[in-house]
């Protein structure tokens, strides 16, 4: 209690490391951007392996899903950082291997979002495509997934939110995005809490407008 | 039927299974070019099945398909057709369903077009002309711009049938396409198939529309339990069935039958 009376807040000296705090922020923009293209090329091909009427085809792909489904992505982080270059005995870049659990995170459930946006078209619109005489392919470009995709985008939008937000779970391999960057400025200035409070901020003022965004295309796909 | 009229659709033996359950048990039935056959039978009887196995929709299980000169034989040769072959084979019949299953994103005229320009590479200025032509003839010219959500039940089960139409089928396969609307807007869709019929299109028809059976088939199937239980001219199968299941069937709806045309 005594500490809230007498503590003075002192954003000065922690927002004058603005070269770190834009290397930080430039960290955490790229490996959303990075691990979410990369997760939804991921969620494209293995949406659609899981249409393949096989299931030596779909059985590995709901596997892969499932296991990255159901191990938190702090491990599967670690896993993937200091695990695999031992599985397989090759030097990966740093920044790689930081990457590629938050990819394939993302890239198990943008194959579910693929998948659920595939089926949940109405079984009629197939067999009126197939009536007409259209190849799987073209069923696919011009019936299915000019409807399908409208109703992915809210929940690739929702997901990709999350996916921003968790790579701040980078921290622990030490890569420098907004939160690394915040823990190295806290131990040059001991400034926790006006530190790690810009670093909320930060965050925050990235996502509200993405959120809003998000309710507003759920709205309008709903119509 | 004369001997010297072209058959455009022959099924022999055809049978179909889901599991342990036989849908269709063994039919057979021959259409001529410009003729209406109409299928009639209690539901769950195979009629969708037997409908949805012509244009391959369903693969049979045994038995022979012959539509216009393919010949696909589902015995112990299986040479049912795959890929593009299948989507060929399938390009030349039409088939309206009870649902419409319109394109939603598409608007009625583009609906029309899609197979035209999707399955057959039409030029699209062409498959226009094609598609306008269509929705004039089902009543719909001043409706091209509109999407399905705007559409009535009737309208939108028009657009179906000018689609199908507009890959100049041999054949059109009707699946109780009526069964789904409101029964003010049954009329104006029974009267774009009546004119498709005196146009000489070579139809197949599930329907309950005992008064347009009468009025329109050149044959009547009546199924019952997967099997043909009376086959014949329109008159003789409606009016004067010689099997009782038909009779005890059509019981249900003899005012119809028996009503005069106004
Ligand atoms: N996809 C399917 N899987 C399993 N059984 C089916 C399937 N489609 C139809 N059936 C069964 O086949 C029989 C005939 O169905 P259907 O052809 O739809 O009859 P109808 O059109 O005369 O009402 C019914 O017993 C139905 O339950
Ligand atoms: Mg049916």
């Amino acid at each position: 209690m005594i500490l809230a009376v007498v503590y003075k807040w002192d954003f000065g000296l922690v927002l004058s490391y603005t070269h770190l705090w834009a290397k930080g922020l430039g960290v955490t923009l790229a490996y959303s951007v990075g691990t979410i293209a990369g997760g939804m090329i991921i969620g494209v091909i293995c949406g659609l392996l899981l249409l393949v009427r096989s299931r030596w085809v779909t059985l590995p792909v709901h596997y892969y899903v499932e296991i990255f489904r159901c191990t938190p992505l702090l491990v599967q982080i670690v896993w993937f950082y200091y695990a695999l270059p031992i599985v397989l005995q090759v030097e990966l870049p740093d920044w790689f291997a930081a990457g590629l659990g938050l990819t394939l995170y993302m890239g198990a459930f943008a194959t579910e979002i693929f998948r659920g946006g595939i089926i949940s078209i109405d079984k009629g619109q197939w067999q009126a495509s197939r009536a007409l005489g259209m190849t799987g392919g073209e069923l696919m470009r011009h019936i299915i997934l000019p409807q399908a995709t409208k109703r992915m985008i809210p929940p690739f939008v929702n997901q990709s939110i999350i996916q921003l937000k968790n790579t701040s779970l980078l921290y622990v391999v030490a890569i420098p995005d907004l939160m690394y960057t915040g823990s190295i400025i806290v131990s040059d200035t001991f400034r926790p809490l006006e530190v790690y409070t810009s670093v909320a901020i930060a965050y925050f003022i990235i996502l509200y407008p993405l959120t809003l965004w998000a309710a507003r295309l759920e709205a309008r796909v709903d119509q | 039927m004369t001997s010297s009229s072209e058959v455009m659709v022959k099924v022999e033996g055809l049978r179909k299974s889901y599991g342990n359950v036989e849908a269709v048990r063994g039919v057979s039935l021959e259409v001529d070019r410009g003729q209406v056959v109409v299928v009639i039978g209690p539901s769950g009887c195979g009629k969708s099945t037997f409908l949805r196995c012509i244009n391959l929709l369903e693969k049979p299980s045994a038995g022979t398909l012959q539509v216009g000169d393919r010949l696909v034989d589902f015995g112990a040769t299986h040479s049912m057709p795959r890929g593009r072959d299948l989507a060929r084979f399938r390009a030349r019949i039409g088939m309206v369903f009870q649902q419409f299953d319109l394109f939603p994103h598409m608007t009625a005229l583009q609906n029309v077009m899609s197979g035209p320009v999707i399955v057959k590479k039409m030029p699209k200025p062409e498959a226009e002309t094609v598609a306008r032509d269509l929705l004039a003839k089902v009543g719909l010219a001043a409706f091209t711009e509109r999407f399905p959500r705007n559409l009535s039940g009737g309208q939108q089960q028009r657009v179906a049938i000018a689609r199908a139409m507009a890959m100049a089928p041999e054949i059109m396969l009707f699946d109780e396409v009526t069964s789904a609307l409101d029964p003010e807007l049954v009329g104006e869709v029974l009267d774009v198939m009546k004119q498709l019929a005196t146009d000489g299109t070579t139809m197949i028809v599930v329907t309950h529309e005992m008064a347009f059976a009468r009025d329109v088939a050149d044959q009547v199937l009546v199924m019952d339990a997967g099997q043909v239980v009376e086959q014949g001219r329109a008159e003789e199968v409606l009016l004067r069935p010689q099997n009782p299941r038909t009779a005890s069937f059509l019981s249900r709806f003899h005012s119809t039958i028996g009503e005069r045309k106004a």
